[in-house]
């Protein structure tokens, strides 16, 4: 085919070309373009400039498909640039696409000639086709023709104030050509920076940011009146544009927030203290530590805002918004983007590379994070060899007491590994463990003394080396360490690993006095062939030994100083001739032989192995710099937090200007699609109506507030708050207290911190009235505002955009009661990634969304099961390993869903082999269940090897009911009779459900399904998060959130029939409480009761 | 942002360039092909390298490393993240992402990368718009415009990426409306020496084949969605309702795309489906070694494991292996040390076995580690986790699709130490 080709290049014309494509149409072009050798390269051009000159169009799409190949390829065309800039208004799509592609390549170096093609680009600009205009001003502006930079900058004002989004995305990514083009337009673009940042269209938001990037990122002050919206939109941007946003915030952040690390320790300690305290204490500790600090609102919603992104399919994405929690949350929050990067381990090489390293870095200062997820970082023999050197750094960096011996087996299997550059990278690992945990030094030592054995030799080498390191951390007792390794000396080769036998030899020769002179003796008489680290230690050695044993080794050493005087390196004899000055005495030498001795044997301070990202902290997680461990050209530094943080009212927006355009919105009008519909469009579109009032209400009260307290630039939360109207009852002291909860309460994710932090809410509700329950506060300061007020008026509108804001655009949601708006609230706290520590919140939006979105959904879907707060580790003797005869077995309940099926409580049966002899065939034999009872044995387990026990796990159907499951635990030898009774309040599966719900589920279950008793309540357990604590460790109850103080709901299903188990704990004046529970499954009910009872009673 | 890309083969052939700023000259690649001589194989090229006046980000994708020139800091991961889309694409568009498939399509590869970045920044990437732009390449259509002379660039404009929905195509229109789920789960696993298993979990993702007219709105629920531990989500769907009410709701793109990926609590224990039973052996001061493999199934719910494949990559010293096998075939491959033992269905009732004689280079040490094993399987019909998908509803529009759930359990990457 090539042959062909090249014969219709010579014949030229168009005749060729067009049989030619009939035989090969769509390959023939490239072929020989890929044959361009050089002497038939200008007859071709000549070829293709005629059919670029024909009037047919194929032709001249033939002619550019060969051209743009070419181009590809990396060889020139330039000299075809007239033919092809006269196609630049071709009617044929293709063609004139390809003319663009040729124009990019070549109009820098042909300027002259392009100018040629801008008319057509300029009229294009004009079409009323948007995708037209945007393409047009794409060109034009990857044309890098300094002379038409005015038509560029003219281009780009024009596009910014275009209708098409689409066109000022283009517009966005032109400003950032044109500065690389011309710095010297930097302050006009600045302008037009400043105008699209304003844009509130997602399209745009990403590619403006990018621009503000490159241009002028120290303009921070252009972003302050965008922040709040930028965090908003954030959510339905284009991936790649959420990652330039991200890191932008996150600058930002640092410059304008106050750290939230700082308090952290001092706010848990106090936390602490004040579970064990009673409650009046509490409070005043309250007021104690509410005035250190407060998060800023705005500080909050970045970081709330982008946790839904840990979600996102890019990887890119999840490690921006993984650094933005590194950088900016407080120290407790950061742990929620550790499981989403390990998800990305599973990821491409490349992908895990950067990841690993990154976390890495994290996990030399957090070692808490990565910890659960340490089995994610072991090795697989298949792994490429940097991504497992980058797995066992991390390994290195989480070994800590607990789980050094699993590691250190682990580790075993490294050292074995047939990747030696990893073996050895293994041994250095091992040693950096024996250093920083000093319990298993010795286990360490002697593993690696064992490796001195070992055939290879990179992986003796490597263990001299750190040997020698570890026993300068200790040298007290290792005298027949050194021994043995002074006998290596023989065998093994490696300079350094000799030099470190040596050096050692040398600097412990007291303690191995006979050994020392006959290493030296050898080393005399191998000196001329060692390498030279190995020479630079004997002369060491020798000169340590002459002045702590001369008798023996004068001559010895004399001897080798001489060679060394003749070495052919001058470092060795420049060595020798120092050292020969020091030690002998002659009458030269001057007052430093005295001192020789101290000299040469002072106490060396021991190495620190420390990890090799030890330093990599000082760069921004996940930039470039941070991967290469050097400073990338334009990286930005992240500034430390301000002292005091800068005029948070600056963020403030006045009026948000009413949105022009209607783009062209597929399904917009469909219902089901509150995510994406809401932030570009949704906003847009009812500016009118809601969106307004809360901005204009918002700045009106700015206004007058900015008025009378000018100047007021106090603490943070409080000068926040004093912005708004102060129509409202509240203190300013409540508003800043309320804020304060508000953070803390999101900063945790462990159940039993939720509950305290709902208690104190509690608290604080009780303290400032009924108002607080509304508490709006972090998402802006206006509505935290409005929200509180008691005016009745303002409130419906206000709701709307409370409602508006969880993405739910639906005018029903006026009505709502103030509770339900906090409940709202409390949504967005909750902890994205870690369901299990929510009791309370995503209870209310379920039922909004199916109200909202008319779909009729089931109650079954509303009251949803929920994970289990709280999991139980006692566990049940199943049977005991005397009577097993050896065989012992445990069960307890895992309180997770069975998976062999919804009717089923899962049970997991740990069996341990107690005898000396391996058990076979452990199984489950004859059941002897009562009726309807069902169970799902465990796969056989063929053999148990002794002292091992293996955990398996069960599904017993109890029809809920608290009838034993009778089996026989079987072995291959013997059966034994063992049942299986579940307390009562495992037969329950915690639901989550709302307040309201559950009221209005009692008011139905009421008569003979209410069973309760008045029970005198322990003084200790009157507390919410105590009593909360007992309750759900008694049974497997999920807790209701409740509106009043006194008052403690749960709720839970049964796990065969799935009827509702309602408990209500209402505690009353002289520690009585009456307890309530409301059930179908009476009989259950009861025996709840009677179970719960001696809980709350006893202390 | 990205300033340039190479394509370069295995052989060192850079075979495309594009640049979207100016142009940066070919010799920069110089410094790539220094570390790649450097790194051992191809799996070690750092994938980050730092030149005098560019930085080189690279992939390595089916025999050919994309590299990127940088020339200002920007995330890495941005960028491998990219290019590992442009390499999806390529394999979107010719059903391979091979290098005479690219060679053959110069011109729509250039016309994708024409789009897919602007001055460096990502403008089009969803599959959806692109094809929307620029018609996938088929037999037919390449016939048809060469007698037409019509082209593969898409006569209408893509208002796709003008919406709100910028994953799926406008107009979209069957005859037959089907959505079908493909649940995969894979269980990742290191089993040791003795049986017991040092570390396992599951990975699992939905991929999903959709093609429904219209703009039709999915909702697909669990019978046990908190067995989810963590997900990952394709931009279409609503994380607000996942939360809420563990229901992945959503508008979805036209055609494959991955709907979630997700891993399973590691709360849960995994039930490993295969066990293996070895007797690895080499004996000191002698050159040949024993090697005996069983493999069998445990735990399995009944369900045929099929599909089986023993990957071994045996010690250097090794020099051949004389082998039996009671299933399946086997090959050892001298050069890369590699057996691969290819099984297919196990059956318990008779255990495929492999035994036989290793034979070593007389005279290599004894190796020191006994190789893993890395085991592959399949088991239809059966997602481990359990995960099962409870209903797909559909919204918005008025047919009935065809609806159809498949389960399929993997090895992900399952390794048993010896």
């Amino acid at each position: 085919m090539s042959a062909s080709g090249l014969g219709y290049n010579e014949q030229g014309g168009e005749a060729a070309t067009e049989q030619g494509q009939e035989a090969t149409p769509t390959t023939a072009p490239s072929v020989p373009a890929a044959f361009g050798l050089f002497s038939s390269d200008t007859k071709k051009n000549e070829d293709l400039k005629q059919m670029l000159e024909s009037n047919k169009d194929s032709a001249k799409l033939d002619a550019m498909k060969r051209i743009v190949g070419m181009i590809a390829k990396g060889k020139n065309a330039s000299e075809l640039f007239p033919a092809v800039v006269k196609n630049v208004a071709s009617k044929n799509i293709e063609i004139k696409k390809l003319v663009y592609v040729y124009l990019m390549r070549y109009a820098e170096e042909q300027q002259d000639l392009a100018l040629l093609s801008i008319s057509t680009f300029q009229r294009a600009l004009k079409d009323p086709n948007q995708l037209i205009r945007a393409s047009a001003l794409r060109v034009l502006s990857s044309i890098r023709v300094p002379i038409i930079v005015p038509i560029m900058m003219l281009a780009i004002k024009e596009a910014s104030a275009d209708l098409s989004p689409y066109v000022r995305k283009n517009a966005a990514h032109a400003i950032q050509k044109l500065y690389s083009l011309d710095p010297e337009q930097k302050e006009m673009l600045i302008e037009v920076i400043e105008k699209l940042l304003k844009d509130k269209s997602t399209l745009v938001a990403g590619s403006v940011v990018m621009a503000f990037e490159e241009v002028c990122p120290d303009r921070i002050d252009l972003i302050h009146k965008n922040y709040r919206k930028l965090c908003n939109l954030l959510v339905d941007v284009e991936e790649w544009g959420q990652v330039v946003i991200i890191h932008m915030l996150t600058r930002y952040a640092r410059t304008q927030f106050v750290s939230p690390w700082k308090e952290d320790g001092v706010l848990e300690e106090e936390n602490e203290k004040d579970f064990y305290e009673s409650d009046e204490e509490q409070k005043e500790k309250d007021q104690k530590v509410k005035k250190p600090y407060a998060m800023d609102p705005d500080h909050r919603l970045l970081i709330r805002n982008t946790k839904p992104l840990l979600q996102s399919r890019n990887a890119a994405v999840v490690m921006a918004v993984a650094q933005l929690y590194w950088h900016l949350a407080p120290k407790s929050e950061a742990g929620i983007v550790s499981k989403s990067l390990v998800r990305l381990l599973r990821s491409n090489r490349e992908v895990q590379y950067i990841v690993l390293q990154n976390i890495a870095t994290m996990s030399i200062q957090r070692k808490g994070m990565f910890e659960p997820y340490l089995k994610s970082f072991y090795v697989r023999s298949t792994d490429p060899t940097m991504i497992k050197t980058s797995k066992l750094e991390i390994l290195t960096n989480l070994a800590n007491e607990a789980n050094i011996s699993t590691l250190l087996r682990e580790f075993q299997t490294y050292v074995k590994s047939q990747d030696k550059q990893f073996a050895a990278a293994t041994i250095q690992a091992i040693g950096r463990c024996a250093t920083n945990i000093s319990e298993v030094t010795d286990t360490c030592l002697n593993g690696l003394v064992c490796l001195l054995s070992n055939r290879d030799e990179i992986v003796v080498a490597e263990s001299v080396v750190v040997i020698k390191k570890l026993l300068q951390t200790q040298p007290a007792h290792h005298g027949e360490i050194i021994k043995h390794m002074a006998k290596l000396l023989d065998t093994i080769t490696v300079p350094v690993a000799r030099a470190s036998i040596l050096w050692l030899i040398g600097e412990y020769c007291e303690r191995v006095p006979k050994i020392a002179p006959d290493v030296l003796r050898k080393m005399a008489k191998s000196f001329t062939n060692e390498d030279d680290l190995v020479k630079l230690q004997i002369l060491n050695l020798g000169a340590k030994l002459y002045l702590t044993n001369s008798k023996q080794t004068k001559l010895l050493t004399q001897y080798i100083l001489n060679l060394g005087k003749y070495d052919q390196s001058y470092d060795i004899r420049d060595r020798t001739r120092f050292i020969r000055q020091l030690i002998v005495p002659n009458e030269k030498s001057g007052a430093l032989s005295k001192y020789a001795k101290k000299i040469f044997l002072a106490q060396k301070p021991a190495p620190l192995l420390e990890s090799p990202f030890k330093d990599r902290d000082r760069f921004q997680l996940g930039t470039l710099s941070h991967t290469l461990n050097t400073k990338a050209t334009g990286y930005l530094e992240l500034s430390n937090w301000p002292e005091v943080a800068p005029d948070p009212s600056v963020r403030n927006v006045e009026v948000i200007e009413l949105g022009k355009e209607w783009s062209v919105a597929l399904g917009k009008a469909k219902k089901e699609k509150p995510t994406e519909k809401f932030y570009s469009d949704a906003e847009e579109e009812e500016s009118a109506s809601t969106t307004d009032t809360e901005s204009e209400s918002t700045s009106e009260s700015e206004k007058e507030e900015n008025g009378k307290e000018e100047g007021s630039s106090m603490e943070n939360s409080e000068s926040s708050s004093e912005e708004l109207s102060d129509s409202e009852s509240e203190s300013k002291e409540g508003t800043a207290k309320k804020k304060f909860k508000t953070i803390e309460e999101s900063d945790s994710d462990d159940p039993e911190k939720k509950t305290k932090m709902i208690s104190k809410k509690k608290e604080s509700s009780g303290s400032s009235g009924s108002e607080s329950s509304s508490t709006e506060e972090s998402s802006s300061d206006s509505e935290s505002e409005s929200d509180s007020e008691s005016d009745v008026e303002s409130r419906k509108p206000k709701n709307a955009i409370a409602s508006k804001r969880k993405e739910m655009s639906v005018p029903e949601r006026k009505a709502s009661t103030k509770q339900d708006v906090s409940l709202l609230d409390l949504d967005d706290f909750n902890p994205v990634s870690t369901p299990v520590a929510v009791p309370t919140p995503a209870i209310l939006s379920p039922s909004l969304v199916a109200d909202l979105e008319g779909l009729s959904l089931s109650r079954s879907s509303v009251i949803d099961v929920s994970s289990p707060i709280f999991v139980p580790m006692k566990t049940h003797e199943l049977l005991h390993r005397m009577s097993g005869k050896g065989l012992a077995a445990h069960y307890h309940f895992s309180r997770q869903p069975c998976i062999y099926g919804n009717q089923m409580v899962s049970v997991q049966v740990t069996l341990t082999n107690t005898t000396d002899q391996k058990l076979e065939n452990i199984h489950v034999g004859e059941r002897k269940l009562p009726a309807g009872m069902k169970m799902h044995v465990f796969n056989p387990i063929e053999f148990l090897e002794p002292e091992e026990s293996i955990t398996v796990s069960m599904g017993i159907d109890f029809c809920d009911s608290t009838q034993t499951a009778s089996f026989q635990l079987c072995t291959k030898e013997d059966n034994f009779n063992v049942n299986i009774q579940p307390p009562i309040g495992e037969l329950l599966l915690p639901v989550t459900m709302s307040e309201k719900d559950f009221k209005t589920e009692q008011g139905m279950l009421t008569g003979m399904n209410e069973t309760s008793a008045t029970i005198t309540v322990a003084p200790q357990n009157s507390t919410r998060l105590v009593l909360l604590e007992k309750v759900v460790k008694a049974a497997n109850l999920g807790v209701v959130p409740s509106g009043q103080d006194n008052i403690h709901r749960f709720a839970a299903k049964t796990v065969h029939s799935g009827s509702l188990m309602l408990v209500t704990v209402e505690l009353k004046e002289g520690s009585t409480a009456q307890l309530i529970i409301n059930t179908e499954k009476t009989v259950i009910g009861s025996i709840l009761l009677r179970e719960l009872k001696p809980v709350l009673s006893q202390g | 942002m990205i300033h340039s890309l190479f394509l370069i083969n295995c052989s060192g052939d850079i075979f495309l360039e594009k640049h979207w700023k100016s142009v940066v000259s070919q010799s920069v690649c110089d410094y790539f092909f220094e570390a790649q001589e450097k790194a051992a194989d191809v799996e070690n090229v750092p994938p980050v390298i730092s030149t005098p006046h560019h930085y080189l980000i690279s992939i390595y994708r089916e025999k050919i490393f994309f590299v990127s020139v940088i020339q200002t800091e920007v995330p890495p991961l941005f960028v491998i993240e990219f290019l590992h889309r442009v390499a999806d694409t390529f394999q979107d568009y010719f059903g391979e992402c091979s290098e005479t498939a690219i060679k053959d399509n110069m011109v729509i590869v250039y016309e994708l990368l024409e789009e897919m970045l602007d001055n460096g920044f990502p403008l089009a990437t969803e599959s959806n718009i692109l094809k929307e732009l620029i018609k996938p390449p088929t037999i037919l259509r390449s016939v048809v415009n060469s007698i037409t002379g019509s082209s593969n660039m898409g006569e209408t404009l893509p208002t796709g990426q003008l919406s709100n929905i910028p994953w799926r195509r406008a107009v979209v229109k069957y005859t037959n409306n089907e959505a079908y789920f493909d649940v995969i789960e894979e269980i990742d696993a290191i089993i040791d020496k003795s049986g017991s298993t040092v570390f396992a979990e599951i990975q699992g993702v939905i991929d999903s084949c959709i093609k429904l007219s219209g703009m039709p709105d999915l909702s697909l629920s669990f019978m046990n969605p908190r067995l989810l531990d963590d997900v990952s989500f394709h931009p279409c769907i609503r994380f607000k309702r996942w939360e809420s009410e563990r229901v992945l709701s959503f508008i979805p793109p036209d055609g494959n795309f991955r709907l979630i990926s997700y891993r399973v609590s590691s709360q849960n224990l995994v039930a490993i489906p295969v066990y293996v039973k070895h007797i690895i052996s080499f004996k000191e001061n002698s050159s040949s070694g024993r090697f005996d493999v069983t493999i069998g199934p445990k735990q399995n719910m009944g369900k045929t494991v099929e599909g089986v494949i023993v990957t071994v990559h045996m010690p250097k010293a090794v020099l051949n292996m004389n082998l039996t096998s009671t299933q399946g075939s086997y090959t050892f491959d001298p050069v890369l040390k590699v057996l691969t033992w290819d099984i297919g269905k196990i059956t318990p009732q008779k255990l495929p076995n492999l035994k036989g004689i290793v034979n070593l280079q007389s005279g290599a040490p004894k190796p020191e580690e006994n190789p893993s094993l890395n085991v592959q399987f399949k088991i239809q019909q059966l997602a481990i986790s359990g995960l099962k998908v409870n209903r797909l509803d559909m919204f918005g529009e008025k047919y009935k699709p065809f609806k159809g759930v498949k389960y399929i359990t993997k090895a992900g990457k399952f390794q048993v130490r010896t």
